[in-house]
């Protein structure tokens, strides 16, 4: 390796087509890396689509910690020729690019380098099976990248072995090819390359997890036992996730378990089902993506009426209509907040990470429970589908569940009568029962027609207002107990900050930090929830200026904070980015940049902070 | 529709069943229909189907979606919890709510406009999924809330009050049940309490998702001459295949048939299902026959009714999906909440 060898500070993409198995080898290489004690974020750029078209997979390796996406690619692995171009362009000056060399071929690139690895021919030589000649392609590329970036064979052989280890005939053939790969790197490539891997430390107590499979987790730890869902990019695993780990985790003697999954026959039914079982004293909940939430709406304005606890998980994607069901977006702000015709608001989680994925799902259910009312937890594909570098996943065995104001039998022996909806602790929560509790106290009837506080019809306009009153009081008073946002105060003095929300964050500290280093300091402010805590009103308060980053056009977070939280349109700044992709630090750095050549008085470095 | 609480005072001799409730206990709050709506006897006959089977009230989940005959859950059985839910959308709510607590007795009863058209889909799935419930579809071929639309189950023959006709063929649900794989399907008549109480009761006791489509005529909308809806038409042209009657397990079987005519069927909580053939040629246990049988019907202008269906493999979702048999509401959250020992297990899975 030269001299200018940088360690540990890289970008490392497969460009593959989808379908070939390349999947779970990138995944495997990212696995490598973070076991070598590197903070690594991969990212998952897929189509949708089952196979045959292109798709690629981006490794950030950071060993400073900065797990945002960062565009210039430092060492490409191009499989797939139909991407050729495009892959070798976005390779950085001095950066290389490694290749099927089976059929050689000119990257127009003098500008970097260029390693040709005949993995097909490799292949042929080794293996006659022509499936088997196609999967292990996947593995030499691995081989080369120990011989080429540093890959630690013995973390490779230690992760292969653990991946087959339910088909063990598996390990000795992926092994092989591992090490043809490695081998012929080491062989027959003799120019180091500009970047490598070399072991560390900074992954002790962090793991390696999706965020639809924490926000999975999070519902079996909440107790939720009813999921009723339609299959939706990207939210499909976080059902898939809930149902693997409950049949191990609430696995009962004879072998069924604690818990209902059903696959109903579109949205409207799953998000019903969950209202029925939420109704019925189950924690039940649904998880889908913008086009479930439109087909939902009807039913969200009924559990918010009626007030049924409901807990949706929303893994947003690419809008309006179907979109980019493959590519991310934080684009259903509003339409959660006021789902449903009429007057209705809703308590939306801002989850950041898996991590939070995880804690906030589990809150979700006690927060639904305890306001009776409907919770979005806010995730987007960029958390839900990819792999992150999360603290472990903690759980306080004392932790209770809050499953709100239910009154049993005793307890309706006791009150001298019962009123569904009626107000009694002066919280606007009022006390619900759950169908065959008591022959004879506590029945009511539900309905989405306006009400009396008994539950009975009622077209009185004065009732009518009351009960929307109520209700509204209700919501308010859940903002002082949802999760507070997260302040980073960098100055005391700077007058200007810049607020987000969601999986923008990674890249949103790191451009925090550019600005910093550039002599901009600003504040920070990550929201985690709707409605506003009054933080957030007092820390829009405290400045002149707030950058409001978010993945949407419309600038939809930032319509909420004018219209729900009273800040005032012109101090909101909006940094609207809508390509799809996981937010990168420069894009946060060249928008604030050129925002602040037109702000007067603003544009200046307010300090310089020394390198 | 307002909401008018009945008088308490009653007369202090009511015949009280086991659970020690009156049949008023088993009514609700007084009906707002039309004078003479159909759906009014289909509560009566519910209340009596209650009452007799002595149900306890409050372990009866009353499910709905929109319209007059959803409206009807309030009119009946005080001491349960009703749930009127959005138009079209009962099935999965009552799927829910029976996956949450599968002991409980769950009682559907929805209209044409929510089954045929606007949740025709729901419906579909609930009858596959065999949810274990009694869907009660109160069937009157028009949309009267809207002021009398025509609904999918109206007939080609049969025209509005204006004197139109629909160019549309209309859909018939216990055609399409039986396709599916209900369990119990029947047809009857709200004019007919005689045939209708017991098929209720036996809806209510079969495991699975038990059908009956009730014609029950639309006073307002559609009780003119025209209507094959009608009051008249369905007396005149109403065709019984059989007769049912359920025999519970503690009550004597009455031997009053006609031998080779009838057919005991036991289900699963021991009660007895005794079908009386008025139709020799008529197998309501034959998948195979029912349907050209049904069509014959159709073709020479009758309205088949009775026990249209049924399959003696009584099987609920429950049983298809293999939840446990407590009710998922009343599991104890230290059997559900799986602590930090195996999350310990899961982070290490995740180095």
């Amino acid at each position: 390796m030269s001299r200018n060898t940088v360690f540990n500070e890289f970008v490392l993409k497969f460009g593959t087509v989808n379908g070939s198995g390349s999947a779970s080898a990138n995944f495997l290489c990212a696995k490598v890396l973070f076991r070598m004690g590197l903070p690594v974020s991969a990212k998952n750029i897929f189509p949708s689509n089952i196979q045959g078209l292109p798709t690629w997979y981006e490794i950030r390796v950071s060993e400073a910690g900065h797990m945002a996406r960062r565009a210039g690619i430092d060492v490409m692995v191009a499989m797939n020729p139909q991407s050729y171009k495009r892959d070798a362009a976005e390779v950085v000056p001095g950066g290389t690019l490694i290749y099927d060399s089976t059929l050689e071929r000119r990257f127009d690139r003098d500008d970097i380098q260029v390693i040709g690895i005949p993995i097909a021919r490799l292949c042929a030589e080794h293996w006659t099976d022509s499936r088997q000649r196609q999967l292990f392609k996947n593995m030499i590329y691995v081989g080369s990248l120990i011989s080429l970036l540093g890959l630690d064979d013995g973390v490779v052989e230690q992760l292969i072995t653990e991946q087959f280890k339910s088909k063990p005939k598996l390990i000795e053939p992926n092994l092989k090819a591992l090490h043809i790969g490695r081998d012929y790197a080491r062989d027959n490539i003799d120019t180091p390359i500009a970047v490598r891997a070399r072991m560390s430390d900074k992954t002790a107590g962090k793991i390696l997890m999706t965020g639809n499979e924490a926000a999975g987790l999070g519902a079996l730890y909440a107790g939720a036992t009813v999921a009723t869902w339609y299959p939706i990019t990207p939210s499909t695993s976080l059902v898939e996730n809930f149902e693997r780990h409950a049949s191990k985790l609430r696995r009962t003697e004879d072998g069924r378990h604690n818990a209902a999954v059903v696959q109903a026959e579109d949205e409207l039914a799953a998000v019903g089902m969950a209202i029925g079982a939420s109704w019925n004293g189950a924690r039940a909940f649904t998880a889908t993506s913008g086009p479930g939430i439109s087909l939902m709406a009807e039913f969200i304005g009924l559990a918010y009426f009626a007030e049924i606890p409901l807990v949706l998980f929303d893994v947003q994607r690419g809008g309006p209509s179907t979109g980019m069901p493959t590519r991310t977006q934080q684009s259903d702000i509003l339409t959660c907040a006021y789902a449903s015709h009429g007057d209705t608001v809703h308590i939306l989680l801002l989850p950041g990470d898996p991590g939070e994925c995880f804690t906030m799902s589990v809150d979700a259910f006690d927060i639904a429970d305890r306001y009776q009312t409907p919770v979005f937890v806010m995730s987007d594909l960029d958390i839900g589908m990819n792999d992150w570098v999360i603290d472990e996943l903690t759980w306080d065995d004392s932790r209770k569940l809050d499953r709100g104001k239910v009154l049993d039998a005793a307890a309706l022996d006791a009150v001298a009568e019962f009123a569904r909806y009626r107000d009694v602790d002066g919280d606007g929560i009022p006390y619900r029962t759950l169908p065959g509790t008591h022959p004879t106290k506590g029945s009511y009837f539900t309905r989405g027609t306006s009400h009396t506080d008994t539950g009975g019809y009622t077209e009185d306009g004065r009732l009518h207002a009351q009960m929307l009153e109520r209700i509204k009081y209700k919501i308010e008073g859940a903002a002082a107990h949802l999760p507070k946002p997260v302040i980073d105060i960098r100055d005391p003095e700077a007058r200007l900050a810049i607020v987000n929300f969601g999986s923008t964050d990674p890249a949103v500290r790191e451009g925090l930090e550019e600005l910093d280093r550039e002599g901009h300091v600003m504040n920070h402010m990550r929201l985690r929830a709707f409605p506003f805590a009054q933080e957030v009103r007092d820390f829009a308060e405290a400045h002149d200026y707030l950058f409001v980053i978010e993945q949407n056009r419309d600038s939809q977070m930032r319509h909420l904070l004018m219209t729900e939280a009273d800040i005032l349109g012109p101090k909101l700044i909006a940094v609207p980015n809508i390509d799809g992709m996981p937010l990168t630090a420069a894009f946060v750095r060249e928008f604030v940049l050129q925002a602040l050549r037109r702000l007067p008085g603003y544009g200046e470095a307010s300090r310089i902070v020394a390198q | 529709m307002t909401h008018i609480v009945k008088p308490q005072f009653r007369h202090p001799r009511l015949a009280t069943n086991s659970q020690g409730l009156t049949r008023r206990d088993y009514e609700g709050v007084i009906s707002t229909l039309c004078a003479g709506c159909g759906h009014d006897s289909v509560t009566a006959a519910i209340v009596e189907a209650c009452f007799e089977l002595e149900l306890p009230a409050h372990r009866v989940a009353k499910m709905s979606g929109i319209g007059c005959s959803s409206k009807t859950t309030n009119y009946f059985l005080n001491y349960s919890h009703g749930f009127n839910s959005v138009h079209g959308r009962m099935p999965s709510v009552a799927t829910g709510a029976n996956l949450a607590n599968r002991e409980l007795t769950y009682l559907g009863v929805s209209g044409d406009g929510d089954t045929a058209s606007i949740g025709i889909g729901q419906f579909v799935h609930a009858v596959r999924r065999r949810v274990n419930m009694l869907y009660i579809c109160e069937n009157n071929g028009t949309y009267g809330l809207t002021k009398g639309q025509f609904s999918a189950t109206n007939d080609r023959a049969s025209k509005n009050r204006k004197g139109l006709d629909t160019p549309f063929d209309s859909i018939d649900l216990c055609n399409m049940a039986i396709e599916l794989g209900a369990g119990f399907v029947a047809r009857s008549f709200s004019g007919d309490k005689a045939q209708l109480v017991p098929l209720i009761k036996a809806g209510i006791r079969y495991k699975g998702f038990a059908l009956i489509d009730v014609i029950s005529p639309c006073v307002t909308f559609n009780n003119h001459t025209t209507s094959t809806k009608s009051y008249e038409y369905v007396r005149d042209h109403n065709h019984m295949i059989g007769r049912l009657d359920l025999v519970e397990t503690s009550a004597e079987i009455e031997a009053d048939y006609a031998p080779g005519t009838s057919a005991d069927v036991t289900l699963h909580d021991g009660s007895q299902m005794r079908f009386t053939k008025l139709d020799e040629s008529y197998d309501p246990t034959n998948r195979e026959t029912i349907l050209p049988a049904l069509e014959r019907y159709r073709q020479r202008g009758e309205v088949a009714t009775g026990l249209l269906y049924l399959d003696k493999r009584e099987a609920d979702l429950h049983e298809l999906i293999g939840t446990p048999d407590q009710p998922l509401n009343e599991i104890d959250e230290r059997a559900l909440v799986p602590g930090s020992g195996p999350l310990a297990a899961i982070n290490a899975a995740h180095r």
